[in-house]
């Protein structure tokens, strides 16, 4: 069952161009580096307002974004991670969290809410209805014919409207990717508390391919070149939350740390300083965009 | 008098959208008994929806969010409260919070004296979420600028419509006295009632000034709303959904505040509506108008 290899081709990361698998390391860095400095400025009180972490899940959309980045997106609450990856504007999602109007939602909507239409990305956030976004998700692929990425999680996989518009999508054969982050809680209660199936086997049942995945992000890579011309379809990747629901607060450590997993491979793929020189530059520009001093600039607006 | 029905007006702004601005008209049972009470046509872009209340309101919302002015069709109002939440927690929010519009006509059907759960008229609960323009026309006119109101606009549009109005051709006129004893102010199917209630009451010597309300929000406090009113110095919104919490009481206050002249309500009463008669809590027809309107001028 659920485990940081499970369904993990052995060798998969060495089936990847070099410059792919960078690619992919560096976007996770700039989700990591852009909430660790969100993080000391929630602390530090400059920030006031709800912060739902992606830490610990950046290798998903890290991995999608080089892939299907031309995708209409929407997410759930904890976005941060596909903003960030898909080329959501990072000083915009820091200034919506300071309340400025040159924020994502003019400082209006915060971290739960986001949305971005620039730069060629349509990315659509939900407003607090777990899972609201995959009706939609699928309301726009049935206006547009478009492909559409929708990203929820292993709560919103058990609303019922979820299971319906999975459903339609499935009658209707419309280009849906539904990507399941499963962290395996609710708030903090675990799914086996909650349900004895798996979304997969809905998603099955309603004749779409499906597949539980560890969120390996070459395995995520390989699993959508697969699906991608076959939609709808449904991935179900197991990830650890490393922060609370919402806050910066941690309970007990992960199951595992798929940012230092993934470094570790490509270290021993043999690109230890590549890596060092991504990580060093993503933070020092996200520690530029935290600075303190520049914090206070902006707050005086 | 016009020669095309409420019902045929529908049917026709329908057609039009749906084959000229490649649209989508979203709904349960659209095409199974006679296409919503024929004011659906058989046409190009007719999404039957399963029988999936919420995610079939999210999916008009989602395609709304794509700029496409979808229709979307629940037949009985009733059913709002669940389909409502799509509406109401993201259609109606998504342009005061990101900028970004996300217009869906959403057309609510109402009925009369059938029951329980196909009774309802909920207008009075979507006026009372920001973000909504709620409107409900009763005459083909009046549907034919509510639609062109929808097309200028980038709002969610609330258009509570009454079965009771769909064979109608007749549009309704304000009729102004200059020495009238009470200003009635009608709503959805009450509106239907006011001549009969002019003609009763004129029996009895009492001369009523009758106004049409069809815009509900944004409520506009229009001059044909109050001149009549400082003249007869006496006022009653007369509804068709419950008048707790309801239109008719929102807007008395917002008339008596504007005209610092009294204004009562008169809606449905706070009980469910029932099947049968007794029991059934009707809209105001007009027996019970005139009875208000006694009661008001014997105090």
């Amino acid at each position: 069952m659920r485990n940081q290899n499970y369904n993990v081709p052995s060798g998969i990361s060495s089936q990847f161009s070099v410059n792919l698998s960078l690619e992919i390391f560096k976007k996770m860095c700039l989700v990591r580096y852009f909430e660790l400095g969100l993080i000391d400025a929630i602390k530090e009180k400059q920030v006031n307002y709800q912060a739902y972490l992606s830490t610990g899940q950046e290798a998903i959309a890290a991995a999608l974004a080089t892939e299907i980045r031309d995708y209409l997106v929407f997410t759930q609450h904890r976005a941060h991670d596909v903003y960030l990856t898909f080329g959501g504007n990072p000083k915009m999602l820091r200034d919506e969290f300071l309340g400025l109007p040159t924020g994502t939602s003019q400082g209006k909507a915060g971290s739960n809410c986001l949305q971005f239409h620039q730069n060629g990305l349509v990315m659509f956030g939900h407003h607090g209805f777990i899972g609201e976004n995959v009706p939609q998700a699928v309301g726009a692929a049935l206006a547009t014919k478009k492909k559409t990425v929708c990203f929820f999680g292993d709560g919103a996989a058990e609303e019922d409207y979820v299971f319906s518009a999975m459903g339609f999508a499935a009658t209707h054969k419309l280009p849906v990717y539904f990507v399941c982050i499963d962290n395996d809680l609710s708030i903090l209660t675990p799914t086996k508390v909650r349900r004895s199936w798996k979304i997969t086997d809905i998603a099955k049942a309603f004749g779409m391919p499906a597949i539980d995945i560890a969120d390996d992000p070459w395995t995520i890579l390989h699993q959508t070149q697969e699906l991608n011309n076959n939609l709808p379809a449904l991935i179900n990747c197991y990830v650890c939350r490393a922060h609370w629901h919402v806050g910066v607060g941690v309970d007990d450590p992960p199951e595992w740390d798929r940012y230092q997993l993934v470094k570790n491979e490509l270290i021993s793929l043999g690109h230890e300083h590549s890596i060092s020189d991504i990580e060093k530059q993503v933070r020092q520009s996200m520690e530029t965009l935290w600075d303190k001093k520049l914090l206070l600039k902006p707050l005086k607006q | 008098m016009g020669q095309e029905t409420v019902a045929e007006t529908i049917k026709a702004i329908t057609r039009k959208h749906l084959e000229e601005n490649n649209s989508l008209l979203l709904g349960q049972c659209i095409s199974a008994v006679g296409w919503v009470n024929g004011t659906v046509p058989d046409c190009q872009g007719i999404i039957e929806l399963p029988m999936t209340d919420i995610a079939g309101a999210g999916i008009a919302v989602g395609a709304a969010m794509m700029g496409i002015r979808p229709i979307f069709v629940v037949r009985f109002q009733d059913f709002m409260t669940l389909n409502g939440s799509p509406f109401i927690n993201y259609a109606a929010k998504s342009k005061e919070l990101h900028g970004r519009s996300t217009p869906v006509f959403i057309r609510a059907l109402a009925s009369e004296g059938i029951g329980p759960v196909h009774s309802g008229v909920l207008h009075s609960m979507f006026m009372h979420f920001p973000g909504f323009l709620v409107c409900s026309p009763m005459t083909p006119k009046e549907y034919k600028n509510v639609w062109q109101v929808f097309m200028e606009k980038d709002d969610p549009v609330f258009v509570s419509e009454h079965r009771l109005s769909f064979q109608s051709t007749e549009e309704l006129l304000d009729v102004m006295h200059e020495h009238a004893d009470i200003t009635l102010y009608a709503i959805s199917a009450s509106r239907f009632q006011l001549a009969e209630v002019a003609n009763e009451l004129g029996k009895e010597g009492i001369t009523c000034n009758i106004v049409h309300i069809v815009w509900l929000k944004p409520f506009d406090i229009l001059d044909r709303y109050l001149e009549p009113l400082t003249r007869s110095k006496r006022g009653l919104i007369i509804d068709a959904s419950f008048e707790i919490c309801g239109a008719a009481r929102s807007i008395a206050y917002e008339l008596e505040q504007a005209s610092g002249y009294p204004v009562k309500a008169l809606g449905l009463q706070d009980n469910t509506k029932c099947l049968c008669p007794p029991f059934q809590n009707k809209f105001p027809d007009a027996k019970k108008i005139c009875e208000s309107v006694r009661k008001i001028l014997s105090t």
